[in-house]
This record gives structure tokens, sequence and C-alpha cells, in this order.
């Protein structure tokens, strides 16, 4: 099994502030939350290369964390930046949707 | 079936985690009575009663209903009272209502959740699930939300756990495979954590809820219900299943009113009140003459049963005012009229109620009948009793309620609040207004049964007149009248004074006034009559002796003259022997002796 970043974990390690801030909630290391993670830094490498930051926010470990992004399935992505705020739950298996989640594809066809 | 079987060992586990908090080591924890099953006394009123001592403990209970049925009110009022009677914290989650908005609607109960929250006795969590606002990617499970409710447990050490509405997961997500075999974890995973859980759900359509968790939660399930008969809506609640426990089967009606929710049940009452041999004054001399001399007993129930107009909230008015000269107090439950109208009806019989009021001796509770349903009206004297203590309690009239439930609704809701007072030792006046057309013996109601003492005021029509008459149709336990007494309502109160009982019948008002000034008449006349015979008797007495007198007198000249003859008569006889004598001295008679005298010669 993968070991998931703690935090921050951007793919592209810059100082300037991304335009794609996305956060992925995680309980532990599970194989839905490696799973998730391996997909979402595919498809933002495919489709947002170097915009990107993501960070992995681990709930055992902040378990407060939870109730501030309303955070109810595990695990959960949740785009800050652009606005609005996008939730993304399930483990990025299926490309399509999340890329519809993410807005970066209108709608499914 | 569910998977509620092997709870056992996991709920052992949790109580050994739970006892080492720091929170539930001060706690005394309420034990229930029944042998076998721990029990969580939710502290709502009649709940803990009908469920033989509360929730399953460390157990998960279904509370399911149709909208509006008070099922977040149920969860809310059990972390409320958990935490304020019984010490043990609770965690809200709230699917459909924000802390905010929670806080804002129990606000009116009474119930503070922000100072709970902040005195960390309470723990409410907002889960906010809106599907357009989500994409479903593939796998997940509902580990965020654990994750969630876990820390809001082990923060404040809760012990109690409400999650409203679950079912919301429901709409909010769309994988159902996935969300079943999660809430199947999750009522295990409350299991073990221990704590007391209430899972409330949507009623459907033929089944319990929505989604079937009833499936899941297999240990207690109530169900809630809001009918609404003849414009009036009543809340019931039943027990459909206490896995473990014996409980009751009935619906049992509840309420929801500014204290948060009350049940009542109908039949947990028994018939064991204890009684007093005190007797206290009715405020109307006369009439505790009638009732042995000293009144009704205390604690007993009276009715006043009357047509309209006769006086009986006048009555009820005099107990309460003695009630209160005795320093007792007095909750006077009026439907009919205002407390400011009875005031001044009162003064003008010569009784100032007001006084009483002031020194919270005599309390009100005025209230339209058809403002609540039965059970409401019930719960509200419940609790003005609880608040206030009272001594007595009036209900004028108990008819009204008729107007606010069907006949057995009414009789039962009458018959537990009679029980209720007298469980309590408190006296009872009801008044009861009768129907010219009725049978005056008879209260619409059919609470005769439940009554002690029953007085009757009813119509006396005579002569163009109505009077009103009191007798005593019935009195346990005491000697009683059985007389029938003219009421009267003057400007010192409640006057009774004894009715005309003659060969006319009976006869009241005038037409007694009447009587009685010719009675007085015809005495005035009798005694004229008597003083002039002894008069006459005098009179002749006298004549008599006069007479008597006379013929005396009478006798005595008779008397004396035939006295006078007599002597008369004898001195001739003496004379004519004299003379014979001195005739042979003279004749020389040689008669013996005669030679004796023969010198005298005369004749």
């Amino acid at each position: 099994m993968k070991k998931l970043p703690k935090t921050n974990g951007s793919a592209i390690q810059t100082d300037e502030p991304k335009q794609w801030q996305l956060r992925l909630y995680v309980a532990g290391q599970t194989e839905k939350s490696v799973t998730a993670f391996a997909n979402l830094k595919r498809i933002c490498e495919e489709y947002l290369p170097g915009e990107f930051e993501i960070e992995v926010i681990d709930l055992i470990e902040n378990p407060r964390l939870a109730r501030e992004d309303q955070i109810v399935a595990i695990p959960t992505l949740v785009r800050k930046l652009p606005q609005p705020i996008r939730k993304i739950i399930g483990d990025l298996s299926d490309t399509e949707r999340t890329l519809v989640g993410l807005q970066l594809r209108s709608s499914m066809k | 079936m569910a998977p509620c079987h092997s709870g056992q060992d996991g709920r052992c586990d949790s109580q050994s985690i739970i006892k080492d908090h720091p929170i539930t080591k001060t706690a005394t924890k309420p034990k229930s009575t029944s042998e076998g099953l721990p029990k969580c006394t939710t502290g709502i009123q009649g709940l803990d009663e009908i469920t033989g001592g509360g929730l399953p403990q460390g157990r998960p209970t279904l509370v399911c209903g149709g909208t509006g049925c008070g099922k977040t009110l149920l969860g809310i009022e059990f972390l409320v009272r958990g935490a304020t009677l019984h010490n043990e914290p609770g965690v809200f989650l709230a699917f459909e209502e924000t802390a905010e908005e929670l806080a804002q609607n129990v606000r009116s109960l009474g119930f503070d959740l922000d100072d709970l929250i902040e005195k960390k006795m309470l723990s409410v969590d907002y889960i906010h699930i809106e599907r357009n606002e989500i994409e479903e990617t593939g796998e997940y499970d509902l580990e965020g939300l654990f994750i969630r409710l876990g820390y809001a447990i082990d923060s404040i050490g809760a012990k109690r756990v409400v999650l409203d509405t679950l079912e919301t997961l429901f709409s909010g997500l769309s994988n159902v495979a996935t969300l079943r075999a999660e809430l199947r974890r999750l009522f295990r995973w409350l299991k073990d954590k221990g704590v007391t859980a209430i899972i409330t759900a949507e009623r459907g359509n033929g089944t319990f809820t929505r989604h079937g968790l009833e499936e899941y939660v297999s240990d207690c399930v109530l169900l809630l219900d809001h009918r609404v008969e003849g414009q009036i809506s009543t809340r019931r609640l039943r027990i459909v299943k206490y896995r473990g426990s014996p409980h009751g089967t009935n619906e049992f009606p509840f309420l929801i009113d500014d204290g948060g929710i009350s049940v009542f049940p109908i039949t947990s009452l028994q018939l064991q009140h204890q009684v007093s041999s005190e007797r206290i004054s009715t405020g109307v001399p006369a009439l505790d003459a009638m009732l042995g001399g000293q009144g009704v007993y205390r604690g007993s129930s009276v009715l006043l049963s009357g047509t309209a107009g006769v006086g009986k909230t006048s009555l009820a008015c005099h107990a309460a005012d003695a009630c209160c000269r005795r320093g007792e107090r007095c909750l006077y439950i009026a439907f009919e009229e205002s407390e400011a109208q009875l005031f001044r009806n009162m003064r003008s019989i010569g009784m100032d109620l007001e006084p009483w009021m002031k020194k919270d001796l005599l309390r009100f509770h005025a209230a339209r009948p058809t403002m609540n349903g039965l059970e409401m009206h019930l719960a509200s004297i419940h609790k003005q009793v609880e608040a206030f203590q009272p001594h007595l309690v009036i209900v004028d009239p108990i008819t009204n309620f008729i107007s606010a439930g069907t006949g057995p609704e009414t009789c039962s809701m009458m018959m537990r609040l009679v029980d209720y007072l007298k469980s309590r030792q408190i006296t009872t006046l009801l008044t009861n207004l009768n129907h010219v057309s009725g049978t005056l013996e008879q209260t619409e109601l059919d609470i005769s049964s439940l009554i002690d003492t029953w007085l009757l005021l009813r119509d006396l029509e005579l002569n163009g007149e109505r009077n009103r008459g009191l007798y005593i149709l019935k009195s346990r336990g005491m000697a009683h009248s059985n007389q029938i007494r003219e009421f009267l309502l003057t400007d010192r109160g409640v006057q009774l004074t004894e009715v005309y009982l003659g060969p006319d019948g009976v006869l009241t008002g005038s037409a007694r006034l009447a009587q009685e000034a010719k009675e007085k008449a015809t005495a005035v006349q009798r005694s004229m009559e008597i003083g002039r015979k002894r008069g006459e008797l005098a009179r002749r007495q006298q004549a008599l002796e006069a007479q008597i007198a006379v013929l005396q007198l009478q006798f005595q000249t008779d008397k004396e003259e035939m006295e006078r003859d007599i002597t008369c008569e004898q001195d001739y006889l003496e004379k004519l022997a004299q003379g014979r004598h001195e005739m042979a001295l003279s004749r020389k008679a040689d008669s013996n002796g005669t030679l004796v005298l023969p010198k005298k010669g005369r004749k």
C-alpha cells in the first residue's frame, strides 16, 4: 500500500498559490483512500498540470476537521478553489464523473 | 434480520470504557426497577412509566412517525433531560436543521441548548448532505460520519445520542447498497460505543419507516402519531416493540407544550390513594351542616351539578374563598369566565377574591376549552398543579370538555384528572352544567361514579317564579342530610334556608315567604283567641263566685231565720208546759205534786 503524504501533498512544489486547491479527506490508510489519492493525482496531472495543490487530511488524526467541511462520506474530495466549493465522494475511479464534479467538463454525456 | 444478537459483548466493553470517564464517575446513574435489561431513564414525563424505566440502555431505539409528530423534540428532550437530570452528556446529530435553528426551535420549550453546549453537556452537529452538491465517483463509505459522531461522543463523554433524521442520507446519497451496509455498521458501532441512541425516522407508506430502518434497530421501536379528530389534534405514542422488557401496548396520548413532552398513561394509575379523614368546609356553613356538620373530606371529589344559572360558580367561589381563608392554595380552572369577570360577579354577592390572588393563594387558569385538545388541557392542569401545589382544584365547568373531545375520551380524561388529583390528596371541586332536557341525576360525562360528594342544584319553579334548591345526591362515607334546602344568593353570599314543607308540597321563594306570613298571621289570631277565652273564663268564674256569695248570703239569712223560728217554737212549748202546770195548780188538780203550790192562785 502506498503511503499517503501527510499534508500539502501538491505534486509540484511551488511557493505561489495555485489556481486549483483541492483537499482530500481520508480516514486512515484504507484501500479506498489510497486509490482515491492515486486517481486524483493522475487526473490532476493530466487535466491541470502545474495548476493544482492537493491537501490530504486524515480525519483519524484531525476528527474536528470533518465538521468544518461537512464530511460524511470517505473519501471526499473538496474543491476549495476555484469557487464555489464542490464535493466529490468516492474513490474517484470514475474519471468522467470526477471531471464533472470538478467542473472540468460541463456535463456527462 | 438485523444483526442485533451480538450486542452483548460490545456493550460490556464500552461500559467499562465509559466508567473511566470523569463525568460519569460523578454522575448518579438512575437504575431501572425492572430486572434484567438495564434501562436509561429518559426523564420525559410519563415515558419512563410506560416503558417500565426508560429506553434500553446502550442500545439504539427507533422513533418513527409522520411529519410534525414530535420526533425531533423527543430526541432533544431525551438529551436535555439526560444532561440536566441525570448528568449524562448527549450528542445530537442533526440532518435536517442546523444547530442554531434547533436551539431556536426548542428555546420556547425552556431548553437552553447553547448553555448546555457551553457546559459540555451537549454537542450538536449538523450534517448537511445535498445531492446536487455532491458528485459520486466510485466507492465510498460513511467513515466521516462515524468519525464525527465518535469525536463528538468522546469530546464530551456522551452517553446519549440522537440521530435526527438518519434517513436523510438516502436522499443525499444514491448508493443504497453502501448506505444500508453502513447503517448496519453504524448501529453496531453505536452499541459497541455503549451509548443509548434514539434514531428518528419518517413513517413510510405501510411501513414504520420509509427506508426500513426497523430492520436494523430491533430493540425498541416507538411510534408517534398525530391525529386530528373533530378539528382537534391529539398526539399519541405507542411502543411497537421493546425487546426484553414488558411494556404498555396501548396508544398513549402525549403532548408538547412549553415544558416539553408529557406522555399520559391512561391505565397505569391504580386505585390506591391515601385517604384522609380530615374534613374541610365548603365555605357555606349551612352546607357543611348538611354534610354531617363538618363539610367534605380532604382529597375527595365533589361534583356540583345543575342547570344554567343555579349558582354553581358562586358555590365554587365560596369553596375557593374558604380554602384561601384557611391559608391553603386553590387553583381555579375556569372555562367560561375570565378571572376579572369572576371577581366582578363575586363582588355582587359580597365576596372579594382578589386579595387571595394578590397573596398568591388563589390562581386562575382560564382557557377556552376548544383551544386545545383534551390532552393538552389535562397536561396544562398537571403542570399548574405541579407548579402551584394547590390544596383545592376547581374545574368550572367540566361540561365544556365535551366540546374538546368525544364522550369516551372526555370520560377517560376526567377519570385521569380526578385520579391524579386524588392521588395527591387534592380536593377536587367540579361543576357540571346539566341541560334541562336531560335527567338531573346524570352527568353528560358519566363520571358520577368517580365522585365522592355530589351536590345537585336545581330550579324549583312554582307560582311563576324560579328558585334554587340544593340537595345532596350522595356523599360517601358520611352522614348527610336528605333535605332540600333553598339556595339563596344574597349580598352576603350564598345562604341556605329550609324550604317550606307543608301540605301543599315544597314551597320556595315568595311562595315560602307568603306561606310563612300566613302562618304568622294565623298564629297571632290564635293567640288573641286564647286570650279572649281566658278572659271569658275569668269573668265566668267571677260571676259564678258572685252567685255563690249571694246564695251563701241567702242561705245564711235562711239559716238565721230558721234558728230563730226554732227558738221561738221551743219558747212556745216551754211556755205552754208552764201554762198547763199553772192551770193545774189553779184547778187544784189532784195530780201528783199539785198540792205543793196551793197558794199561788194566778190564773
